[in-house]
């Protein structure tokens, strides 16, 4: 009673009131550190990977005039290593033009000269010459790669004491690329290549590019829409719809939730048994082979199952009751209410699952290890659009991984590289998901 | 939505790819140690040829071996790249799954470097150097006791104090192999720890095993990654040692010095005379059964170990391959066809 009747001021507060306000900004203080040292570890990493890898988006090449005569050229097709010949062409014309331009010249063997071109370069020569035959009988400018030490030089990345031990480029190299340079004929522009050109060997680091594996990933995402979600969507419908409440639907329930965090790389060594092995082996299905993007697709589609299943039913189970039963007041079966009302109201739910699920599969890389996607595979581009499906192809993150396993340097900064693709891939897809939801969710 | 479309359309587009026709490329696996070379080899294959270019995967030695020795068939790959020789019972394997005619090719050598920190202390290693510092336990004073050595300075009184800290490659790796037998197995008969081991009371046998352990306190480090793994490790502790491929460390000279051994610097003509001890034969092994059903197959074998690839002035020479001063007969073999 005398607590009651005590008189207190309303503008002093108690002690219990001040211990309440104090551990609510005490909370609110943790929330605010909590999300700082996100954004902060966020930033940090964005700052990495783009620091890191924005070198891989620019090349230094060499512009050189070439003069092929018919004679050479046949000589070189008559020969087993055609490249071989090439390069010396190439190594004729760079010694002609360092002449032209009174660059001196320190190599006595033209051979070391042309070490800082990219070993691809007679590769490219040649495609030129293949591709149109009336360059035979005439002097052309062409662009050719500088090799990775090169291009590494011009990004600041090798210095000359770099070079001090290194095997394939001497700062003498150097002295002659800053003169070229002077003279207009070696210039850093953007690196298409990187982003349409195909997987290179480890000696051309400068010529390996995305673009073979986007497509392979591309693909991989084709086989799991066709594969995984059909049969995703149908499974949660049937369960959530249709199926009966007992024992056996109750125990599909609980192992499509333990599948959902089974680790991925079980789906690989499934994938290699059953595919692989089983169907492409013992069941003959030519398609069914080693690092071809249908098993990729395939064994990713396993993988994103559960996560489909589990997104349809939930967004299936927030339809609110009272549309099916009106539905079926009406005298609509169970299947019209479902496909007619039911289906039509769950699918932006459903359709952000599936992007989300694609999202995920599209960032794997354990499971296509163990089908053969990881190495050099993803040399070159599929004949046809259906010839994709089941010519060997590798996937982005693959492809990164693989470039982060090589010994030289250049080959590090295309990691990074290729992470910010993937990472845009990712993020695009996920900004779909959100605006899908936005534009066509119904709340109730 | 049509459900039924979609589905159909799947099943259709994968009965499509299904009835495409049997592979047309080379199917390579193997040792990651070999993956560079075979890479190169590929590339330049498919530039030169009118056949597509060899898809090489890699996962190691014995993982593309196993996988050589599942069957004969387009699902099973044609070529298995190895950075040791093939195993007998791999060779049984094989024969009970089908696979019985086996063409080995060596296609050179592949040194194994000691390397450390550019700014560091540069080192001039003997086995016994290695055994000392790595061995779980070395004699001292004439009794078999556990390892006390903790820096460098003790094993060697030539070395200046640095903590032993080694990064050597793990037990999956075909290096590790080449490792024990070439470095530790020596520096234990060198340093006498094998005599003390077999007075003890040890089978020969036994003793050899005990050689090959490492001390498990920490100052071995496994990497069961790539040499990549290796050189981030050693980056993150200058005062680390590490074991790379010839290859690797050349490609990285700006940041590693490679130590000798023995007396002798790693380079490919010490490597190839024989004069640097601790190299290895890299190989690689090809389905007889598949030559002639697989296009530019036997192409590729040939044209792998031709004078213009693998010889002494080649791309694979200038990566880092010891080319095999006995190429010329591994041509005529290959082309012969000559299986094991």
């Amino acid at each position: 009673m005398t607590d009651l009747t005590q008189a207190r001021s309303l503008t002093e507060l108690d002690p219990r009131t001040k211990k309440r306000n104090a551990a609510e900004k005490r909370f609110r203080a943790y929330g605010v550190s909590a999300i700082a040292i996100g954004v902060v570890f966020l930033v940090i990493l964005l700052w990495n990977i783009i620091s890191a890898g924005l070198p891989a988006y620019t090349q230094t090449s060499l512009k050189l005039d070439v003069a092929l005569t018919q004679e050479e050229v046949d000589k070189a097709e008559s020969a087993v290593v055609k490249t071989t010949r090439y390069r010396k062409m190439i190594e004729a014309a760079m010694v002609a033009a360092l002449q032209d331009q009174g660059i001196e010249n320190p190599f006595s063997k033209s051979r070391d000269l042309v070490r800082m071109l990219s070993t691809g370069a007679p590769a490219t020569l040649r495609d030129a010459v293949l591709a149109d035959p009336s360059l035979v009988g005439q002097t052309s400018q062409f662009e050719f790669f500088m090799s990775s030490r090169a291009d590494g030089y011009m990004k600041g990345r090798v210095t000359r004491e770099d070079l001090a031990r290194d095997k394939n480029l001497t700062p003498l190299h150097l002295d002659v690329i800053d003169r070229l340079v002077d003279a207009g004929m070696v210039e850093r522009g953007f690196n298409w290549n990187f982003i349409f050109g195909v997987d290179a060997s480890e000696a051309r680091p400068e010529q390996a590019g995305m673009g073979a594996s986007i497509l392979g990933s591309f693909y991989m995402m084709m086989v799991v829409l066709m594969a995984a979600v059909p049969i995703g969507v149908a499974t949660a419908i049937y369960l959530e719809e249709f199926a009966p409440q007992n024992w056996f639907t109750d125990l599909i329930e609980i192992n499509i939730s333990n599948l959902a965090a089974v680790p991925s790389i079980v789906f690989g060594i499934l994938g290699i048994a059953a595919f692989i092995q089983f169907g492409g082996g013992v069941m003959g299905i030519a398609g069914f082979k080693q690092s071809v993007p249908l098993v990729g697709g395939l064994v990713l589609s396993l993988m994103t199952l559960p996560t489909i299943i589990i997104a349809t039913r939930a967004s299936l189970k927030a339809v609110p009751p009272s549309i099916r039963d009106a539905a079926l007041g009406l005298g609509a079966s169970k299947t019209q209410a479902v496909f007619h009302h039911v289906l039509p109201l769950a699918l932006p739910g459903i359709l952000t699952g599936t992007i989300i699920g694609l999202a995920q599969a599209l960032g794997e890389t354990a499971p296509l290890l163990l089908i053969g996607m990881i190495g050099l595979v993803a040399t070159s581009y599929p004949e046809g659009f259906v010839s994709g499906f089941t010519e060997p192809n590798s996937a982005m993150p693959a492809q990164i991984y693989q470039w982060a396993t090589r010994a030289d340097p250049a080959f590090y900064e295309r990691a990074w590289g290729g992470i910010i693709i993937l990472l845009v891939f990712l993020l695009s897809m996920n900004i779909i998901a959100i605006i899908l939801r936005r534009r066509f969710e119904r709340r109730w | 939505m049509s459900f039924t479309k979609v589905a159909a359309s799947a099943l259709a587009i994968t009965a499509v790819a299904g009835v495409t026709h049997a592979r047309d490329n080379v199917q390579v696996a193997g040792s990651s140690t070999v993956l560079p070379y075979a890479s190169i080899v590929a590339e330049a294959f498919g530039e030169n040829t009118d056949f597509p270019t060899p898809v090489v995967e890699s996962g190691g030695s014995s993982a593309g071996l196993k996988r050589f020795c599942e069957g004969v068939g387009a699902n099973t790959i044609d070529v298995a790249n190895a950075s040791r020789a093939i195993k007998s019972s791999e060779i049984e394997t094989c024969a009970s799954n089908g696979v019985t005619d086996i063409i080995e090719v060596r296609i050179g050598y592949d040194g194994i470097v000691f390397a450390s920190d550019i700014d560091g202390q540069s080192f001039a290693f003997t086995p016994s150097d290695w055994f000392l510092a790595l061995a779980p336990k070395v004699v001292v004073d004439g009794a078999l006791v556990d390892n006390p050595n903790t820096d460098w300075a003790q094993v060697n009184a030539d070395f200046a104090s640095q903590n032993i800290l080694a990064l050597i490659p793990g037990t999956k790796h075909g290096t590790r192999e080449v490792f024990e037998e070439k470095v530790l197995l020596v520096g234990c008969e060198e340093t006498g720890a094998m005599q003390a081991m077999i007075d003890g009371g040890m089978s020969e046998d036994d003793a050899e095993d005990a050689c090959l352990k490492v001390r498990t306190d920490g100052l071995s480090v496994d990497i069961d990654g790539d040499y990549t793994e290796t050189l981030a490790r050693l980056d993150a502790n200058k005062a680390a040692v590490g074991v790379f491929g010839l290859a690797f460390y050349e490609n990285n000279t700006n940041v590693l010095q490679a130590a000798t051994m023995s007396g002798v610097e790693a380079t490919t003509d010490t490597i190839a005379s024989g004069e640097y001890p601790v190299s290895r034969p890299l190989y690689f092994y090809v389905k007889a059964a598949h030559i002639g059903v697989i296009p530019g197959l036997q192409e590729y074998a040939s044209f792998f170990v031709s004078e213009d690839m693998a010889g002494p002035d080649s791309p694979l020479a200038e990566y880092g391959l010891v080319s095999d001063p006995e190429l010329e007969a591994t041509q005529e073999s290959v082309d012969a066809g000559e299986t094991m």
